[in-house]
């Protein structure tokens, strides 16, 4: 695969360095002149020293037959700008952004860029693996960002105790996957019954959260706990 | 009307002063307070210390539903994110981004965003005063999705400039 990597900070470095080692085609665009001397030192002539949301620089660097580009600079509106001209005006199939403000990633999303890295949800979402709340989780995102899996925890006053999955009226667009009881991963049946302390994983539509809650946990937003 | 602007430099601060003076409110951000030194005494608008594209700011700021939003920091990739949360997050109208990169304000105007480079309108002014035909882009690239259905095209809109185009509602 033919990959541009924009931003040679210490994301962008690794990145291209094991794009390479993959067997993959790659180059880096990195502003800083003095930056793109010292990695293409150690990694060799795969860099251009050149700024990646500028439209000559990114055909300079082939975007018009590359694959993916992938915008990973400490700043998100240079990702989301490399990303939008990427995919609109070099017609780039796969764009993918790192963003940092986790307030950013429905507006990437909604302007089209087709997959978003945010370190920042990813801690986040490892945080709160920890802390017991009745809440959805936000695992990953699946097939370019539309879908997302979300893990459910069912307690003793979930609407969905003593159900068949059958019986649950999922929103439309949602699967009850896969739940986990007592440490065994177990898949989701028509005759499934959900008990509390069961961790139910869905695959769903992000805009549909606000339904599963209601099916599997309940409006009633009891967080005293916390 | 309501004025949202992002970017309290020359350009920022002169047409802050020149909209309050003509009665308008006015909120002005930046992310240096001491940016704010360039508006005049006699402001009368709000000037907040924040970062523009960010968009709880923007919502804390009280940005959501003006009139008219103008982008215009000195970086081209902040102004362009500026405007588009502007556009799909607070629901405003009328959006211009100042981008200095021809190519980009070219390729924003395609993708719904308003925009003006200082690069060709400089470089015209220049060429034209000492008689060379210039670039022939309009000053202002309008947005050409959905935002302004009715607009004439690009190079007969070139002429009139960007405020004509804003409703007046008469709240001064």
């Amino acid at each position: 695969m033919f990959v541009i990597v924009v931003g040679g900070g210490k994301v962008g470095y690794y990145l291209t360095k094991e794009l390479i080692e993959a067997g993959h085609e790659v180059v880096l665009l990195e502003k800083t002149r003095a930056r793109a001397v010292q990695i293409s030192d150690e990694i060799g002539s795969v860099v251009l020293a050149r700024d990646g949301s500028e439209g000559s620089a990114l055909a300079e660097a082939g975007a018009n037959r590359a694959d993916i580009v992938t915008a990973v600079t400490g700043d998100d509106e240079d990702n989301l700008v490399i990303c939008q001209m990427a995919k609109h005006h070099f017609s780039v199939k796969r764009t993918i952004a790192r963003v940092n403000n986790p307030k950013n990633e429905s507006l990437f999303r909604h302007l089209g860029v087709d997959e978003i890295i945010s370190p920042t949800r990813t801690i986040l979402g490892a945080i709160e693996q920890d802390i017991p709340v009745h809440e959805l989780l936000h695992l990953a995102d699946l097939g370019g960002g539309d879908l997302e899996l979300i893990e459910a925890h069912l307690t003793d006053e979930s609407p969905a105790i003593g159900r068949t999955s059958a019986d649950l009226a999922m929103p439309e667009g949602c699967t009850l996957f896969a739940y986990i009881r007592d440490g065994k991963a177990q898949s989701v049946r028509a005759e499934t019954q959900f008990r509390g302390g069961d961790k139910v994983i869905v695959i769903g539509r992000r805009d549909c959260e606000d339904a599963l809650r209601g099916t599997l946990i309940g409006e009633d937003e009891d967080t005293s706990s916390l | 009307m309501r004025a949202v602007i992002v970017g309290c430099g020359r350009v920022g601060a002169t047409l802050a002063a020149a909209l309050d003076r003509a009665g308008h409110r006015v909120l002005i951000l930046d992310l240096s307070a001491a940016a704010f030194d360039r508006l005049p005494t006699t402001f009368s608008g709000e000037a907040v210390r924040g970062d523009g594209t960010d968009e709880d700011t923007l919502q804390r700021a009280g940005a959501a539903g003006a009139d008219a939003f103008f982008a215009l920091t000195e970086g081209d990739n902040r102004n362009i994110m500026a405007a588009q949360i502007a556009r799909e997050s607070l629901e405003i109208r009328d959006v211009i981004a100042k981008i200095n990169d021809p190519v980009r304000a070219r390729a924003y105007a395609d993708l719904g965003v308003a925009t003006i480079c200082r690069t060709t309108i400089l470089a015209d002014t220049l060429l034209a005063h000492i008689g060379v035909p210039g670039s022939g882009d309009p000053s202002i690239h309008l947005a050409s999705e959905h935002d302004h259905p009715t607009d004439p095209p690009q190079s007969a809109a070139a002429a009139s400039p960007a405020p004509a185009r804003i409703r007046i509602l008469g709240e001064a």
